[in-house]
């Protein structure tokens, strides 16, 4: 493909383009929708991020870190949920239906969840069972499974919500598998208070071909070989212009790639909102590292943690995925056999019947891989390929199924009287954002 | 509690079934795909060997005990269903049209373990049962069926024209569709059990076809034919309102078993895809290389792989159901659409992988191409198992969704 260049047509469009900003405007009374713009560039602003300086402060004792064990499998194919599994998805669903699928649109429009969903979502106790009960958690056991089963039908509800919700989980869950006692003390018991902190898991980069396993943001060790000098970008992180605490990834000299605890009021960093294609809700922010001095003490974890936070993140988007190509799935079955064409409903017709079928068996194949993945995980067997090969299946099909519940509706499916335009948005996130979350 | 792996108590029937594939099947493979029609004397042996295997209390790979399982406790089961499922990836990943020829592990012998009465079951126990529906004049519409069989005392006259009978040379027995009256649709369609010498049914000819070629494709015609009332299977009424229920309620249990096959054989085509990529200096088992820096054959390896993952966990889910009694019509047609589509899509570009090596008959690859062709049409094509699937999906009916 050649460089396009302006030619003297383009010279004029763009010209037409400024006119038309300007004046036409104000004419047609779209005074409003400027205001919003500007709005949202007020608040692109760079500033530090945080609820300004919330303290973490130790406040239980821990003499070694406090790992949740994980069940015992059998040794059976099985595809039933425990008993607790079955009752905690239960009410989640609940509160995915009652709470986030009414609260989608206006969560979408003013970039954040409602205080309402957040005190929901604490009642329902999502943080609170992510951290040992050593901390004052209601924790028992480490369960990527069950996150994955909750992160499912929150997003059946509403993805960018359920992205918010699930991102401090995410940060509650690394420190509780890979966090030494002095984090745990220091962090994790806060996610058990009446107002956990907001966190995310700050992977992605804002670079092209970025790869979450070789980050460019980069430590530079110090002189004095007592810690690092971090300088990097973080892009489209959950909650993040008001995060109280990241995990994030970089490469630290003499190290390698590592996952480093940074709060939010830390000196050298700031963050703006990023506001994107889709997933609104969770309020996407840009994370700046200027020169921020990392200590040994900030380290979790090892390399082996940091592959499996990327492993583990993908398959919490895959999660996502799954749930929210459910919603979609609910929406078109009802709207093609009611919705007719020709006289009879447009389900009866093989082009329609058709696509519904595909969307169906590949949204199962893809809870299947992703629930495989995720199972090997948490009873402690390999899973990096498996989560790779969940990952790929799930960008691919969840857009296919996106695009499709969008084509059913026809140009109903593009207005957004219809939610099924916002989960099109939403599901292109899953190939192209890492980290936020993690199961 | 959920976990998606194989377990350990059929190692020892997949590692079986493994050695039968790699020992017998693929030493064979090319010999019989050239000499098409020439019966596979190497199998006689093995058949023996199966039966053995189908006697003692593991299940075998066969067909003749897939049947739903009684669900009378909460106690999850991994049972003939799935052994099967397994047992078939392995056969078929050492030659489909072998595995397909295995004595006494037809398609009819399903039907025979789905549908007969008890003492069928003992009578025909031991017989190599081939299955005729298709006609020249229908093949997915089996309620079109023309073959008809009329009542004459004791015993039924059947006539008719069958086509595509799987080891219709082979067999001893044929389990022969037909209807009992032309104007009343599914419900008079009823199946009969024709033993081979029955001097009414004669196999008129063979088919030569693009791949599994060491498997026989007969045309039956029956003339005249004349079996005993016993020899139908279920039962002899016209209930309009029943339907198609019996004898397709085989086809429930054996969409995942050709869902197996399906597995089995794309299986081979990435295992075989894999060295030749590492001859070439590639390294795809590396899942954690860059996503967009890895050379397009290891990219296309690897999607080539998540299809053939999503199939097989289909696949495994509806064996699963079946084992626990729970319905799966709708999770059957799912795993044979899936694991249909995928087997030509993974082999045919594993062929494309291979270049010159994955088009010439020096490699099995171009034969697996072939072979899996056949995986995504008998059993139910594509278009049957989506209609299937979106009837069910959708809540409508045979009439609505037509």
């Amino acid at each position: 493909m050649a460089k396009r260049q302006r030619d003297v047509q383009g010279l004029g469009l763009a010209a037409l383009n400024r006119l038309a900003r300007s004046k036409t405007l104000d004419r047609l009374g779209l005074k409003k929708p400027t205001e919003k713009a500007l709005y949202q560039a007020s608040r692109t602003g760079f500033k530090v991020a945080g609820t300004a300086g919330r303290q973490f402060k130790a406040v239980k004792q821990l003499l070694r870190p406090a790992r949740m064990e994980t069940l015992k499998p059998s040794d059976l194919f099985d595809l039933t949920p425990t008993e607790e599994q079955t009752m905690v998805v239960e009410s989640v669903r609940r509160f995915a239906e009652q709470a986030l699928r009414p609260a989608a649109a206006d969560a979408e429009t003013h970039s954040e969840i409602s205080e309402d969903v957040w005190k929901g979502a604490f009642e329902l106790g999502l943080s609170l069972m992510a951290v040992p009960q050593a901390l004052g958690g209601a924790g028992s056991e480490r369960s990527p499974l069950s996150n994955a089963l909750i992160a499912e039908a929150l997003a059946w509800g509403d993805m960018g919500q359920a992205l918010a919700l699930m991102a401090p989980v995410g940060v509650a869950n690394a420190l509780s598998a890979w966090g030494n006692s002095d984090q745990q003390m220091r962090y994790l018991a806060a996610f058990a208070e009446d107002n956990p902190p907001d966190a995310a898991l700050a992977l992605l980069e804002p670079h092209p071909l970025a790869d979450p396993q070789k980050p460019q943001c980069h430590g530079q060790a110090l002189k004095d070989g007592s810690g690092w000098q971090l300088s990097g970008e973080k892009a489209l992180v959950p909650l993040g212009p008001f995060a109280d605490l990241l995990i994030v990834s970089a490469e630290l000299e003499g190290l390698g790639p590592r996952l480093i605890v940074i709060k939010g009021d830390s000196d050298g960093l700031s963050a703006k909102a990023e506001p994107a294609m889709g997933l609104r809700a969770a309020s996407l922010g840009r994370i700046v590292l200027d020169q921020i001095t990392v200590q040994p003490a900030d380290i979790l974890g090892d390399q082996h943690a940091f592959e499996q936070a990327v492993a583990l993140a993908r398959l919490g988007w895959c999660a996502l995925a799954v749930g929210t190509c459910q919603a979609v799935l609910d929406y078109v079955i009802p709207y093609v056999n009611e919705r007719k064409a020709f006289g009879e409903p447009v389900s009866h017709r093989q082009g329609v019947a058709f696509t519904v079928a595909n969307m169906g068996l590949e949204l199962d194949a893809m809870r299947l891989m992703m629930w495989r993945a995720t199972a090997r995980a948490e009873q402690g067997q390999s899973f990096l390929r498996e989560a790779v090969l969940a990952h790929r299946y799930c960008a691919d099909k969840a857009m296919q199924i996106g695009s499709d519940g969008v084509q059913m509706l026809g140009g109903h499916g593009y207005v957004k009287e219809h939610p099924v335009e916002r989960w099109y948005r939403d599901l292109r996130a899953v190939a192209n954002l890492e980290g936020g979350l993690l199961l | 509690m959920i976990r998606l792996e194989e377990p350990r108590k059929f190692r020892m029937l997949v590692h079986q079934a493994n050695q039968v594939a790699s020992e017998i099947f693929r030493p064979n493979s090319r010999k019989y795909d050239r000499a098409e029609h020439a019966y596979p004397k190497e199998l006689d042996m093995l058949s023996a060997l199966m039966d053995g295997m189908n006697d003692g209390g593991d299940r075998g790979a066969g067909t003749a005990g897939l049947a739903r399982a009684a669900s009378d406790s909460n106690d999850i089961v991994n049972g003939a269903n799935m052994s099967t499922v397994l047992g078939l990836i392995e056969l078929c990943w050492g030659d489909v049209g072998l595995a397909l020829s295995l004595p006494r592990q037809g398609l009819g012998n399903a039907a025979i373990a789905a549908v007969a009465n008890e003492e069928q079951k003992k009578a025909l126990r031991g017989c190599w049962a081939g299955m005729a529906i298709t006609e020249p004049g229908c093949g997915s519409d089996s309620a079109a069926i023309r073959t008809t069989a009329v009542r004459d005392g004791d015993e039924f006259v059947i006539n008719g024209e069958k086509i595509f009978v799987t080891a219709g040379q082979r067999c001893d027995h044929v389990v022969v569709w037909a209807t009992l009256d032309p104007n009343k649709g599914r419900a008079a369609i009823k199946s009969f059990v024709v033993p081979k010498d029955n001097p009414g049914m004669k196999v008129l000819r063979l088919e030569h076809k693009l791949g599994i070629r060491s498997s026989d494709t007969a045309t039956l015609v029956l003339e005249n034919c004349r079996v005993p009332r016993s020899a139908l299977l279920g039962n002899e009424d016209i209930d309009t309102k029943q339907g198609f229920g019996g004898v397709m309620q085989t086809f429930d249990n054996t969409r995942p078993v050709v869902a197996a096959m399906a597995i089995g054989v794309a299986r081979a085509a990435l295992e075989r895809t894999r060295e030749l990529l590492e001859q070439a200096g590639l390294n795809p088992d590396d899942y954690g290389a860059d996503r967009w820096r890895m050379p397009a054959a290891q990219a296309t390896f690897h999607e080539l792989e998540s299809e053939w993952e999503a199939a097989r966990l289909l696949t495994l889910r509806a064996a699963w159901m079946a084992d626990n009694g729970q319905p799966n019509s709708l999770q059957a047609s799912m795993s044979k659409a899936k694991a249909g589509r995928m087997a030509t899509q993974v082999t045919l570009k594993c062929a494309e992988l291979g270049g010159a090596l994955g088009y010439s008959e020096d490699e099995l690859l171009e034969k697996w191409a072939r072979d899996s062709k056949i995986l995504d049409i008998f059993e139910g094509t594509q278009q049957i198992q989506l209609l299937i699937v979106a009837r069910r999906l959708l809540g409508k009916s045979s009439a609505e969704l037509k």
